[in-house]
């Protein structure tokens, strides 16, 4: 079985044995604040609520709430244009992060980053960026940081299938290994950069094989089982954190709206309906929470009070980002340390 | 009565009659055959001229303007898209070690007729990586020409101009000027790389405006004529070479320059055009030059904080009357 066919499949219960039910249910939480986080917004966008560009993870959260998991606080975590579920699995702060969506003074970048550029620096978030690749080498570099230091720490790459295409992507593997820096690549392969399929762009079909070729220890891994991304994050970071340097991840997963904004790219002969129905209907969600219930891990009371205290402490968020004050022009200025 | 196109619409006829008079131009980028990606301007080419000559590109600005620069020396004319400046920081060795510099560095006798199309997409809370104009950094590279077309027809006849040209040429529009309409010629016309064009006659002071701060130059105007200053509109259309002698002869006649450019401001286009008209025609000036200009920041996401970045007619209006005091301009009745 391939492991795009495997994720449709139902998780594994022997999987989910050594993981305590106190981990699996909070990570269930954090896909669905993810996930519910980012519904809210699209639907903000779809009415001109939010006007920054937001690219939604809807889909992707197993990726983010896996590795994340495994992260303390002086981890660091690099994120892309696609950052708002690295910024939440990490811990960032929801209110600030609705309100630098909103442009407000009291969003986590004080209105001047918008979507796309998120940071929460105590927590180990230092910015995402929106240059394709951008912030891999800044991911090598906080692993050479760490590494100086002799800290038990590393450092979390997150970018896109897309992102394979740049050069500085190959030299940041390179130094990386070189170095043997404690950091973490995760190739988030959606199969899609911006209207491309990967197959058109990229001529290697296999992305982790390009982590072999630095000698990296790689990985490929179904990015739409949490279960999956969760035991291979620990085992690696696990390793990174002992000084063997880098490791490479490819998680498949897929996004389910189109590159940016609300819509699912239906109408655009980008990618096919049934292709989008079918990783819709074998929601990565949606399949922990079946396994979590039938383990009577969860039960329908508990988890509806999960829907209801996310529902709320979004609205709240919601409602903080929409009274808080515009940034002063003032703010211009700001732009030594 | 005359056909009116709009300003995408007038690149797109042009990419579509070069590429049809000429087998060697290709067009190179991201996006581009993805009509929403470049705002339309690539509309019908895939279907007319396939994928051989319309060639969508990896994620890989570095290489890709290398390939496209490599590319040229073999006889083809590539038009190659950046879809946004901001990122063609990734491409800059390219274009500057690689291909500005080529004739001179080679005795002159290699040429790279490059066409760097370079879209400048602002506005719209996407912040500091997704706002950039970047005229004011590659004009400072010697070896590249570079255009700035504020109005369809221009838009037309410049990229004409452009792909005829031996020289790497940058071909920078701005996507705030897209639905600028005109009338626009059917046949292939051209725009001479090098020449300004007034846009608008007068007195009192000179506005020299570069792309879309024309427009705005040209909406003060009407403010500034009610108020009994008549203001000439010089548009520049190219960059470099400038036009110096346009700006001059102008600049002699009124004695007061305003200078609007969408950039930022340090070494920026404004201050360069600044610098040569003080060099040149400094005695004619009766008062200092003003500089209407991005500030010294990067582009902000807020909208609150946009209205304050970007410059406006009013910026302009402002800029104008303060060279221009009561006494020193006739009142209009
Ligand atoms: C240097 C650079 N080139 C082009 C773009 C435009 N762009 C934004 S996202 C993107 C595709 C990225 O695809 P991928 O890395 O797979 O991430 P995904 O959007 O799928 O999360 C592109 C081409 C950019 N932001 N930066
Ligand atoms: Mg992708």
């Amino acid at each position: 079985m391939s492991i795009i066919e495997s994720c449709s499949k139902p998780i594994n219960k022997d999987s989910i044995k050594g993981i305590s039910p106190k981990q699996l249910v909070s990570m269930y939480e954090m896909m669905l604040k993810i996930r519910l986080v980012e519904d809210y917004i699209g639907r903000m966008v779809a009415r001109r609520e939010v006007k920054t560009p937001c690219h939604l993870y809807l889909g992707q959260e197993a990726v983010a709430v896996g590795v994340c998991a495994h992260l303390k606080k002086d981890d660091f975590v690099f994120s892309t244009h696609r950052s708002h579920g690295h910024y939440l699995a990490k811990g960032g702060d929801l209110k600030s992060l609705m309100a630098e969506i909103f442009g407000k003074a009291t969003g986590c970048c004080r209105g001047r980053g918008g979507s796309m550029h998120i940071a929460q620096p105590s927590l180990g978030l230092p910015g995402s960026s929106a240059i394709v690749g951008g912030t891999i080498p800044l991911a090598v570099g906080a692993g050479l940081g760490i590494s100086l230091k002799s800290r038990p720490n590393v450092a979390v790459a997150f970018f896109g299938d897309g992102a394979t295409n740049e050069g500085i992507f190959y030299e940041s593997l390179n130094f990386a290994r070189l170095k043997n820096l404690p950091v973490i690549f995760i190739c988030e392969n959606n199969f899609y950069s911006t209207h491309m399929h990967i197959s058109k762009i990229q001529a290697v079909s296999q992305l982790y094989k390009i982590g072999e070729l630095f000698d990296i220890p790689s990985f490929q891994v179904n990015g739409y089982n949490i279960i999956e991304v969760y035991t291979l994050a620990k085992k690696t970071i696990e390793t990174a954190k002992k000084g063997k340097g880098p490791v490479f991840v490819e998680a498949f997963t897929y996004r389910w709206r189109g590159h940016v904004g609300p819509n699912w790219d239906l109408d655009t002969n980008i990618r096919a309906k049934e292709e989008v129905y079918w990783w819709v209907k074998n929601c990565t969600i949606k399949r922990l929470e079946r396994l979590l219930l039938g383990e009577k891990i969860l039960n329908s009371k508990k988890r509806k009070d999960i829907f209801r205290k996310l529902h709320a402490e979004i609205r709240q968020a919601i409602k903080f980002a929409k009274e808080s004050p515009y940034p002063d022009k003032k703010e211009l200025k700001d732009v030594y340390a | 009565m005359k056909r009116k196109l709009t300003y995408a619409e007038a690149i797109n006829e042009a990419l579509h009659q070069l590429m049809q008079k000429d087998k060697n131009v290709i067009v190179i980028g991201q996006g581009v055959t993805s009509p929403w990606y470049v705002g339309a301007t690539t509309v019908g080419l895939l279907d007319k001229f396939g994928e051989k000559r319309i060639i969508d590109t990896p994620v890989s600005e570095s290489a890709i303007t290398g390939v496209a620069g490599g590319c040229s020396l073999t006889g083809a004319r590539p038009i190659l898209v950046h879809p946004r400046m901001d990122f063609m920081y990734y491409a800059f060795d390219q274009i500057i070690n690689h291909m500005a510099g080529w004739h001179f560095m080679f005795g002159g006798k290699v040429n790279m007729p490059v066409v760097f199309w370079a879209i400048i997409n602002r506005g719209g809370e996407q912040a500091a990586q997704h706002s950039q104009a970047l005229q004011g950094l590659f004009m400072h590279i010697p070896g590249l020409k570079l255009v700035m077309p504020s109005t369809a027809y221009d838009a037309k006849g410049l990229l004409v101009s452009a792909v005829e040209d031996n020289s790497p040429v940058m071909y920078i529009d701005d996507r705030w000027l897209y639905s600028q309409k005109e009338h626009v010629p059917e046949d292939l016309y051209r725009v001479s790389i090098g020449k300004s064009q007034i846009r608008r006659k007068g007195k009192d002071l000179t506005i020299i405006a570069s792309s879309y701060m024309t427009l705005k130059a040209l909406e003060a105007c009407e403010v500034l004529e009610n108020e009994g200053i008549e203001a000439e509109v010089i548009d520049l259309r190219s960059i470099k070479p400038l036009d110096t002698e346009t700006l001059c002869k102008s600049v002699k006649k009124t004695g007061r320059l305003v200078i609007a450019d969408g950039g930022w401001r340090t070494c920026g286009l404004a201050a360069e055009i600044s610098a040569q008209i003080s060099e040149k025609v400094f005695n004619y000036l009766k008062k200092p030059i003003v500089r209407v200009t991005l500030p010294d920041a990067p582009a902000p996401a807020s909208s609150a904080l946009e209205r304050a970045y970007y410059p406006t007619e009013k910026n302009i209006i402002k800029a104008a009357k303060s060279l221009c005091n009561k006494n020193s301009v006739r009142r209009k009745k």
